[in-house]
């Protein structure tokens, strides 16, 4: 098996807000391997994006990484200083938003954007950081690179500015990607071709991918190893294979059965009632107890743990937990 | 027989790209650029494309929310944009749109229970002591809950807001909904309840949908009639179980492998279309899918593939269907 | 329906925590600015002192006492007496009264016609537009102290009674402060106006009547209220330098600027600072506190940190 890349564990961030102390990752901890792409999945406001944010510490200010280890290749990013942080970012680690448009600077070109970090991290002389910057663009199979380094932002389409997002990510050869929906704000044609550019340079460069993402469709075509959050917990992982074949967690099943699928007809679709609990204040209980199907007396007093399965897998969910904890 | 609810014909909308002084140097966005459809009585009729294909558009304009270009709309047999003021008021009572975003489509300073009950009110179909007990009911068959009557809709979360915004199209009781990605916006789990309610509420009241979507599993789930767009065009239209068993233009096929399946057992042929989504300022000429197309020959640049019906009514605009 | 149901009752425990309205959520925002409430606190110490202060004051405002001439303050004279004899304390707060009563009745004046025109123009756009914001843009190119200047000036020529000079100044202070409001009310009605909210009024087919006195108008309110604020600080401010150059609030009527007119005199500059400190800092403090205020508002209305 490859060695681990990144491991989290235990991870707390807490959002100060006006109306009190949102725990917006409470507790979360996952792997990622070399050469592996986990996927973390989940509704809005589940922490996902949060937990991507913590691991690069670029939190808003009115949050705070509360405990927890982030290791990634031998070191705990948390103790790091600004400076070495700042070194890893676009370096070892690169980042892609939701947002191409937004994500980079309407003022400069895309070439000035894409030898920035070149020569900030590889050290590279403007020329040789041009020609690399050319390289890339060329092995992403996006057509004229000589004229796209002289555009700005605004001239290109959505789907080519994540191209480059892509490669200006990819550029200092990192170990891990951390990709936070970056399909979201695309079109169907255009997600295709994306995540299929992600995929080879997995395959190429074998490089790690943590990918943020709400469509389980997305999951079942890119992702090893899949990571369920709601409310700011984990609720289940496992393979993808084992958890798209065998859920665990009443809420994994529910979302796998609420999304419509080309091909199956229902006449209803099934619903998970109710909605996501307000993270201000919540008390001691299975934050999806109110929702669940299942629900029993124990799941409204206790959280229950993560608790691993027969074949690997593992789901926080009390109609799993033996005895042992009650 | 069923009836014909909407006719639209050969409709199209452009809109000028720069205004006065440097006209000449703007040329037109051409949104919509000829397309037709029917919707009968009781249809639930799926408009798909990607961004820039010009659905919302045509949901808009056939609303007449604003001018067309050239074509016809004709809605129960009368044409939508020679309605004199007070048929268009009546008009605008048994019409209606849900939006995409939940979030900015209700005014922040309203009600709830005003923001549903106002219309009522304005189109003297109720009196003002019978209004908020009409509110309730419609409320209620959208579910929400009574004392959600005084709120603001900033308490609200994305999902209870969409069936605020259902809930004031509903109180008028309209017969035709143009609903514009009414579940874009929303988690799955959520769009799940709102997909629901639509088909209850269509169901029970006999109600004609245009959903208006990009995401074609809820379109599948959901329509009857599906028509798919690229660029200002219909380039195919079937009924669902055609259109998804057979579907024909290259551009159908490619969009429907592109839809990610959450089964990671799924095998498949993926079609990844090359480039981008050319702008409607200067589409290409001939076919306009045809810089994406992995079939297209010299015969598609210089000719305009006719809109024909493939049999059976599923019609298609490609020179080799 | 069944389903629905269940999730109505779910959704009932979530959903019944108390919900103040939103005025009531922007005062408890304000409420934690401490600048802010300061500031209002202070400006409602000012109020007071200006209207109800004179009413206790043992002086008469306009009676001159040779006798008691440029006294330094003192048990009697809290804050001197001028070179008339006057009691400095109570022209301060008959000044306060003036000054205040100006920069709202000039604000309050400019939102009403800057309001009113802005969303006319904003509302209907073509010819109107046109009209109104371009007759905006002249008098915005101006700059506004000399035009206020000359209007002072004028006055001064044609010999206006003193009295008829307060409501003249607030007239010119409002001439001056509407454009600027009047472009920001139609910025404001032109971007509500391609929200979807808007979008669905003409769905659902109301009145002209009903979109802009319940859809429009309620939403710019909060704006509204942010720059009358700061405008009442600019008003107070203009009036302030208008009279210290002895165009604006003539004497014997006192304002805040030409009490402090006493600054210009040499010896009363060197010699007696009563005269012209407390003045400046009334209209010192008072400005401020309006900005802090202004500011603190449009904090806690912002509708970015809302929800």
């Amino acid at each position: 098996m490859n060695e681990m890349l990144l491991e989290v564990n235990h991870l707390q961030t807490h959002f100060y807000t006006e109306n009190g102390v949102v725990k917006a990752v409470n507790d979360v901890s996952f792997a990622i391997r070399e050469g592996e792409t986990v996927c973390i999945v989940g509704e809005s406001g589940c922490g996902k994006s949060i937990t991507a944010l913590s691991l690069m510490q670029l939190i808003p200010e009115n949050g705070k990484v509360e405990a927890g280890e982030i290791h990634f290749a031998g070191q705990d990013l948390l103790r790091l200083s600004k400076k070495d942080i700042r070194r890893l970012r676009g370096n070892e680690i690169g980042m892609i938003f939701q947002e191409p448009m937004t994500s980079l600077n309407p003022v400069f070109t895309i070439g000035e954007q894409m030898i920035e970090p070149l020569q900030e991290h590889l050290l590279l002389s403007k020329k040789d950081a041009y020609k690399k910057a050319m390289a890339l663009i060329t092995m992403l199979g996006i057509p004229n690179a000589e004229k796209i380094v002289n555009l700005y932002p605004h001239e290109l389409s959505g789907g080519m500015l994540q191209r480059i997002m892509i490669a200006i990510a990819l550029s200092c050869n990192p170990k891990l990607i951390i990709a936070d929906e970056p399909t979201t704000a695309l079109d169907v044609t255009i997600q295709a071709q994306i995540l299929d550019m992600l995929r080879e340079i997995k395959q190429e460069f074998n490089t790690s991918i943590l990918l943020i993402t709400h469509d389980l469709g997305v999951v079942a075509e890119m992702a090893d190893y899949v990571v369920v959050m709601y409310a700011g917990k984990v609720v289940e992982e496992g393979p993808v294979l084992e958890l798209f074949a065998n859920p665990q967690h009443p809420y994994t099943k529910g979302l796998l059965k609420a999304k419509p699928v080309i091909g199956e007809r229902k006449d209803r679709l099934y619903t998970i009632a109710g909605q996501v609990p307000n993270l201000v204040d919540l008390q001691e209980a299975c934050y999806f107890a109110d929702r669940c199907e299942h629900a029993m007396d124990i799941c409204r007093m206790k959280q229950p743990a993560l608790t691993t399965m027969a074949n690997g897998q593992k789901a926080a969910c009390w109609l799993y937990e033996e005895g042992e904890n009650r | 027989m069923s009836e014909t609810l909407l006719e639209v014909t050969d409709l199209k909308k452009y809109y000028s790209s720069s205004k006065g002084m440097f006209k000449k140097f703007g040329d037109a966005v051409k949104a919509v650029d000829g397309v037709s459809f029917t919707i009968e009585k009781g249809e639930v009729f799926g408009l798909v494309g990607e961004s820039g294909s010009g659905k919302s558009t045509i949901g808009k304009t056939i609303l007449r929310l604003h001018d067309k270009t050239d074509g016809e709309v004709k809605y129960k047999g009368k044409d939508v944009f020679s309605l004199s003021k007070k048929e268009l008021r009546h008009l605008r009572v048994e019409t209606q749109l849900v939006f995409q975003d939940p979030f900015s489509s209700l005014n922040p300073r309203i009600r709830v229970g005003d923001a549903i009950g106002e219309a009522m009110v304005e189109h003297g179909l109720v009196s003002k002591q019978e209004v908020r007990e009409r509110v309730l009911e419609v409320m209620e068959k959208c579910g929400l809950s009574p004392f959600h009557i005084d709120r603001y809709p900033h308490e609200f979360s994305g999902g209870q807001r969409q069936r605020i915004v259902i809930a004031r199209a509903m109180a008028l009781n309209p017969e035709f909904i143009v609903m514009d990605e009414p579940v874009a916006a929303l988690d799955v789990s959520i769009q799940a309840q709102i997909i629901n309610l639509f088909s209850d509420l269509q169901r029970e009241n006999g109600l004609s949908y245009l959903f208006i979507s990009h995401d074609l599993s809820v379109v599948e789930h959901l329509c009857t009639k599906i028509a798919i767009m690229y660029l200002g065009n219909i380039v195919e239209q079937a009924s669902k179980e055609e259109l998804f068993k057979n579907p024909m233009h290259p551009y159908t096929k490619a969009l429907l492998s592109a839809v990610p399946i959450p089964d990671p057992t799924a095998k498949r042929e993926r079609i990844i279309l090359k480039g981008d989504i050319p702008s409607p300022i200067n589409p290409p000429s001939g076919c306009k899918f045809r810089t994406r197309c992995p079939m297209a020959t010299d015969l598609c640049a210089e000719k305009i593939p006719d809109y024909h019906d493939a049999g059976g009514g599923h019609f298609v605009a490609c020179h080799y269907v | 329906m069944e389903i629905q149901n269940t999730t109505v009752n779910k959704q009932k425990n979530k959903t019944m925590v108390k919900s103040p309205s939103l005025w009531k959520q922007t005062y408890r925002r304000l409420n934690k600015n401490k600048l802010a409430m300061i500031s209002l606190f202070f400006l409602l110490f000012m109020f007071l002192l200006s209207f109800v202060g004179p009413h206790f004051s043992p002086y008469i405002l306009d009676r001159t006492n040779i006798a008691d001439m440029n006294q330094a303050p003192s048990a009697a004279h809290w804050l001197g007496t001028d070179n008339y004899g006057r009691d400095v304390l109570t022209r301060l707060m008959m000044a306060g009264q003036i000054s205040l009563t100006i920069g709202i009745a000039a604000m309050f004046l400019s939102i009403i016609i800057g309001s009113l025109l802005g969303a006319i123009a904003g509302f209907y756009r073509g010819v109107v537009d046109m009209v109104i914001m371009r007759l905006a843009d002249i008098l915005m190119s101006i700059p506004g102290l000399p035009l206020l200047l000359i209007m002072g000036a004028i006055l001064s020529e044609w010999k206006v009674p003193a009295e008829y000079r307060l409501y003249i100044i607030m007239i010119m202070l409002s001439f001056v402060g509407w454009p600027g409001l009047a472009r920001l009310v139609r910025g404001q009605i032109l971007s509500l106006k391609e929200q979807p909210f808007m979008l669905a009024t003409e769905v659902l087919g109301l009145s002209d009547r009903r979109k802009i006195l319940h859809h429009l108008i309620p939403n710019t309110v909060p704006l509204l209220l942010v720059v009358a604020t700061l405008n009442v600080a600019g008003s107070i401010l203009s009036e302030s330098a208008l009279s210290f150059l002895g165009l604006g609030v003539v004497p014997p009527t006192p304002s805040w600027g030409n009490m402090m007119d006493a600054a210009n005199n040499f010896m009363d500059f060197r010699k007696r600072p009563w005269l012209w400190i407390p003045p400046g800092t009334a209209i010192f403090l008072t400005v401020v506190s309006i900005n802090l205020l202004g500011d603190g508002l449009r904090d806690a209305l912002d509708p970015k940190m809302r929800r």
